[in-house]
């Protein structure tokens, strides 16, 4: 009995389509009443009280558990302790110097990278030549495990904010270029073909065609770029520095002052956040003239 | 205009000659792969031919570009621009100040059909109207020929008339020579003032039919036995180009 016959008497009898259930239960005439799952979403408030919820709970477990000696103070310190440290940090010592080392190295790398990366991937549309033989150069430096060679860096760039500015650089540098460079193959030739038959020069085309076309690609990279230069910044000042928030958190980690560890930590991703924002408001004004 | 346009080594194209008077609609129909995109590249100048010459008014305009106006298959209006400097972008490549562009391109844009849309993005324009933009850039370009390569191919079939209509409209406001390609041959009678008819293996013109029929012409002239017997004529030389190379290779 092929499965078409088993349907059609399923239909006219339904005692024969029991039997048969087993072997087709498509046709079980007990099927279970399925319907479509619908999410409900919450309000912006309420998602926003959830959010803060969990912070708070968090803080106060963290809090509890070392009290009570579940977790290792020592190891691991505690919010009240944090606190405490952080109004110490904030307002004894040269905080603010080594606040304002990090962020600077920090948005240099970021700026001098994004800016001299983009150029360089747009800089591969004048010359297929100059693109093929520049590229496996590109590849193999992405690859390269760049923060490896950061001790040379230190080494030619001094102990300054320089080197700290050239690590961060040579982290976002290279993705900006290849990612670039993805938006320049990603161009449709006919586009191309179109400025030409209007008479257009190559510099014409490269500003009013390549430039706005690629403009996606290249703000896509600025938030991946943030979180790279950061860590060149960190990095930079954890092999050789005299200020920094990662010389800071060095020097607390070998200290055993975990509280200081955690206040550099959060220093560090305010920074992140605030470039986070600043990216996203710049990409709200490119996108305005990049409307798709 | 005269152009002579024999391409070596592939062989796209049989030696051609066409000849085109000012101020002509002339339309090309052929199978694919007859060659009609690589005349349109020859004559933009994108494609240096391996022999013969593009003359345009007597001048010689082999593989130079910006000489006439050429709007491809795709609208490729510029997502990041309005309709309005969209529509300039020939001139403004030209060098035409942009606030002298955008006020000779306004009321063009007006009058023909985009009142409304000047300074919105192509994303949020239905296909004809992108297929407008396209074609008023094309002709902003302000050069005396412009070449049209299957503008409504992509046009759901009641657009496709009503575009057809307002070209012509177009036309002869802007008293341009236009050479129109098009796979559709209904849509090439009903425009043109002459259809060459062109075959395959190697890409040739074997025919150049007149179409005497008067202007302006209403929809309904596709009915009247004069067009009728026209497309039929075009169908047979159609028809024998496609049959031959399957009889061959049978």
């Amino acid at each position: 009995m092929t499965a078409h016959d088993t349907s059609d008497i399923a239909m006219a009898a339904p005692d024969v389509a029991a039997l048969d259930a087993p072997a087709t239960p498509a046709n079980n005439p007990a099927r279970p009443i399925r319907r479509l799952p619908v999410q409900k979403d919450w309000p912006a408030w309420a998602i926003l009280t959830v959010q803060i919820g969990i912070l708070i709970g968090a803080v106060a477990a963290w809090e509890i558990a070392a009290r009570i000696g579940a977790i290792d103070a020592f190891f691991w310190s505690q919010p009240s302790a944090i606190y405490r440290t952080f109004i110490i940090f904030l307002t004894t010592g040269d905080a603010w110097t080594d606040i304002g080392f990090t962020f600077r190295s920090t948005i240099f790398g970021f700026l001098i990278g994004t800016t001299v990366g983009s150029l360089l991937g747009l800089s591969f549309w004048w010359s297929r030549n100059y693109a093929a033989i520049v590229q496996p150069y590109i590849i193999c430096f992405e690859s390269l495990p760049k923060l490896a060679l950061a001790p040379l860096v230190i080494l030619v760039f001094g102990l300054g904010l320089a080197s700290k500015v050239a690590i961060a650089t040579a982290l976002t540098l290279v993705v900006s270029a290849l990612t670039t460079f993805a938006g320049v193959k990603a161009l449709d030739p006919d586009g191309e073909k179109l400025f030409y038959s209007l008479g257009a020069t190559r510099w014409q085309v490269f500003h009013k065609l390549v430039v706005p076309f690629c403009l996606p690609w290249i703000i896509s990279v600025l938030r991946v770029n943030i979180g790279l230069a950061l860590t060149g910044a960190v990095v930079g000042e954890f092999i050789a520095s005299q200020h920094g928030l990662g010389r800071q958190i060095l020097y607390a980690g070998q200290t055993y002052d975990i509280a200081l560890v955690w206040v550099a930590v959060f220093a560090l991703s305010t920074l992140a956040v605030v470039m986070y924002v600043t990216v996203s408001w710049i990409e709200s004004v490119l996108r305005k003239g990049v409307k798709q | 205009m005269t152009f002579k346009t024999p391409t070596g080594v592939f062989h796209a194209l049989a030696p051609v000659t066409l000849a085109i008077s000012q101020g002509r609609f002339v339309s090309l129909i052929g199978p694919s792969g007859c060659g009609k995109s690589t005349i349109f590249n020859i004559v933009a100048g994108l494609l240096e031919p391996t022999g013969g010459r593009v003359l345009i008014d007597g001048v010689d305009a082999t593989a130079t570009i910006g000489r006439v106006g050429y709007m491809l298959q795709k609208d490729l209006l510029l997502p990041w621009r309005t309709v309005l400097d969209n529509a300039i972008l020939g001139m403004e490549i030209q060098g035409v100040p942009l606030r002298a562009a955008r006020e000779r391109a306004l009321p063009l844009l007006q009058r023909h059909g985009l009142s409304g849309f000047e300074y919105l993005y192509p994303n949020s324009l239905s296909g004809g109207m992108r297929q407008r933009a396209a074609l008023l850039r094309t002709l902003l370009f302000d050069t005396d020929v412009i070449l049209l390569d299957e503008p409504f191919g992509a046009l759901d079939a009641q657009t496709k008339l009503q575009m057809q209509e307002w070209l012509l409209r177009l036309w002869a406001d802007f008293g341009k020579t236009v050479v129109f390609v098009t796979h559709d041959i209904e849509e090439a009678i009903y425009l043109s003032d002459e259809v060459h008819v062109m075959a395959t293996r190697p890409g040739r013109i074997i025919e150049a039919i007149p179409v005497p029929i008067a202007r302006p012409r209403p929809r309904i002239v596709r009915l009247t036995p004069e067009f009728i017997a026209i497309k039929e004529r075009c169908l047979e030389l159609l028809m024998v180009d496609s049959h031959a190379p399957l009889n061959a290779a049978a």
